[in-house]
């Protein structure tokens, strides 16, 4: 459902992500974060995941998760996509810290999936590292096979369970 | 006339290797791969010496049956058989009577209770040679231990006949498992090796993995998740108090085991990303790194002479078994064969690694020789991981997760011929299962 989800929504993401990077547009002086207020702002409801501030926003609408192939950790390019609206949402909600959780599917040793989703868990921490989110805001853990989110034993539910989850901590609640 | 002597696999294996010395006379089995016929017992209910001794009189010599037949080496005559009936320990053992049944061995015992404490004797017969094999022996305690007392007897009796030193006076440390895979609870429990006298050492507030003995069997290491991260704690069974080993902010420590001495931990921990190995003194808490490559390194284990550890690595592109100096340093890759090896766990006698492996799909229990060579594969399932070696090497214990979203895990056990595959019963299910030594 997420990754359905995802790919629409996404242009959205990288239309914000534009007007707010301020290494990108703030030579131009083009006020981002009011910019980005005023293209966005008619009619959401606050909090909702049309709210580019909220943690639903951040999970729903950006994704807060990529997925890996069998034994990998490195990033896919649609998983660099998200990471981008990531990165992005975590520089303009700076009260946040996040915490990227590596999982693996259930095909492998338990040690060795730790291991592994731990690559995968720092491979979305150096990614966002190097698009500016300073990295003493991010933690990273594995839980190797031990948190799937689907149960099957088929490749349909193995693909959704390697992955690595941003998940928010900290920030305002409303 | 003497007792058939069984000869364990393994040391059919060595034989093989170096051609077999058959053992001489036509009285002794040779239990070659494939071929074994257990060794036909008899235990008639103990004697109970005195009035309150008459239920674990039978209970005792019920528990000596289970045991021995758990091994697949022996096969029970049921009492219906009898003719002789043994009315006292001390009288004279009728062998014809025996013989006639074709029991070969004939376990009789006493038992005494008065108050808490319990007394049981034991002799056991070699039937067709009409002649006691060993001495009786008698063990005291109390009646709370009295399945304890039963897996002695056991064990002498396996011991004498197999002359190999038994494990049934043993338990097993293990992840207990419920809910489904999307919503596991896991909690460490501690139980007999046979699944009897279960007890729980954790909550399942946080996800723990792993469980590993100490060599002298009164602390357990183990992973959990309480912290919020993997960290190592290190559990005291006796009174159930635990203590974290220190590790650093933002790194994850994770498949721990202790060395033979007892004195150092070695385990995984993972920085940046990278899992390398390293040992920790339990009680200074000063660490080494032993690996430093950008690789996965994990699931160390010591030979038990604490000079070398076996470890899996992914350094080679897939996952393998390597073996290293206990310091560190060069490291020797081991295993060749098609697939991935992981989890070695060096054998109490030295002499054999047993591994999980997977394969075109299938997962496998295996052993292999320190130096790759001989590689069995003893079981073949969707999911079987994580073996652990009874105390006299000869009977390795797992997990069997099945497949699909009703999938659960279960322990079992196989000896190291690949015969006698069994499950362990437990009340929940079971992973992560860690055997100890033989009890003192």
């Amino acid at each position: 459902m997420n990754r359905i989800l995802t790919v629409p929504l996404l242009i959205a993401t990288l239309g914000l992500a534009a007007c707010t990077d301020p290494a990108r547009f703030g030579a131009d002086g083009t006020g981002a974060g009011a910019g980005s207020a005023n293209a966005l702002n008619g009619g959401i409801v606050p909090g909702s995941a049309s709210d580019p501030t909220s943690p639903a926003y951040f999970q729903q609408t950006i994704g807060d998760r990529v997925l890996f192939a069998v034994d990998q950790s490195n990033l896919t390019p649609e998983g660099q996509i998200t990471l981008d609206g990531q990165a992005q949402w975590l520089l303009s909600n700076p009260d946040y810290q996040a915490v990227i959780e590596g999982h693996a599917d259930e095909q492998g040793t338990r040690e060795y999936n730790v291991a592994l989703g731990a690559r995968r868990a720092n491979a979305v921490r150096e990614y966002m590292v190097s698009k500016g989110v300073p990295g003493s805001r991010m933690r990273v853990v594995s839980y190797g096979k031990e948190r799937p989110i689907e149960i099957c034993s088929e490749e349909s539910c193995y693909a959704k369970n390697r992955r690595a989850v941003t998940v928010l901590a900290g920030g305002l609640t409303s | 006339m003497s007792i058939r002597i069984l000869t364990l696999c393994l040391a059919m294996i060595v034989a093989v290797a170096g051609q077999v010395q058959a053992q001489q006379g036509p009285l002794r089995i040779e239990i070659t791969e494939g071929v074994i016929e257990p060794l036909p017992f008899a235990v008639p209910s103990f004697q109970p010496e005195s009035a309150e001794a008459g239920q674990l009189a039978n209970d005792l010599a019920r528990v000596v049956a289970q045991d021995l037949i758990g091994t697949g080496l022996f096969r029970e005559i049921p009492a219906s058989a009898f003719i002789s009936t043994v009315s006292d320990f001390n009288a004279e053992v009728q062998y014809a009577d025996w013989k006639a049944i074709n029991a070969q061995a004939l376990v009789t015992g006493a038992v005494n209770v008065s108050g808490n404490n319990l007394t049981v004797k034991f002799r056991l017969y070699d039937v067709f040679s009409g002649a006691e094999l060993g001495d009786g022996l008698q063990f005291s305690g109390t009646t709370d231990g009295w399945r304890r007392m039963a897996h002695k007897v056991a064990d002498a009796v396996y011991s004498r006949i197999t002359g190999e030193s038994g494990y049934f006076d043993s338990r097993v440390v293990y992840v207990s498992e419920t809910g489904p895979k999307d919503a596991r609870k896991k909690r460490l429990a501690i139980m007999d090796y046979d699944g009897a006298n279960v007890q729980f050492l954790t909550d399942s507030s946080a996800i723990v993995l792993a469980p590993r003995f100490s060599p002298s069997g009164d602390r357990v290491l183990y992973t959990s998740y309480e912290s919020g991260f993997p960290r190592i704690y290190v559990l005291d069974i006796g009174s159930v108090q635990r203590r974290v080993l220190e590790s650093a902010d933002g790194t994850m420590s994770f498949a721990p085991r202790f060395s033979p001495s007892g004195q150092t931990v070695v385990f995984s921990l993972t920085q940046g990303g990278n899992t390398d190995i390293y040992t920790m003194d339990i009680n200074s808490g000063q660490s080494v790194r032993l690996t430093n490559t950008p690789s996965i390194e994990t699931a160390p284990s010591f030979s038990p002479d604490g000079s070398k550890i076996v470890f899996e690595s992914d350094r080679s592109g897939t996952q393998q078994l390597y073996v290293m100096p206990a310091t560190g340093g060069e490291a020797t890759r081991i295993s060749f064969g098609q697939g991935r090896y992981g989890t070695p766990v060096w054998s109490p006698r030295g002499d054999l690694v047993a591994f999980t492996k997977q394969n075109a799909g299938r997962f496998h229990i295996g052993v292999m020789r320190l130096d790759g060579s001989e590689e069995r594969l003893l079981t073949a399932s969707f999911l079987d991981e994580g073996p652990t070696w009874a105390p006299n090497g000869r009977v390795i214990m797992f997990a069997r997760e099945t497949q699909g979203a009703g999938g659960s895990s279960t322990l079992y056990s196989v000896d190291i011929s690949g015969r006698n595959l069994r499950p362990v019963p437990t009340p929940e299910g079971g992973s992560d299962p860690s055997w100890s030594p033989l009890q003192k």
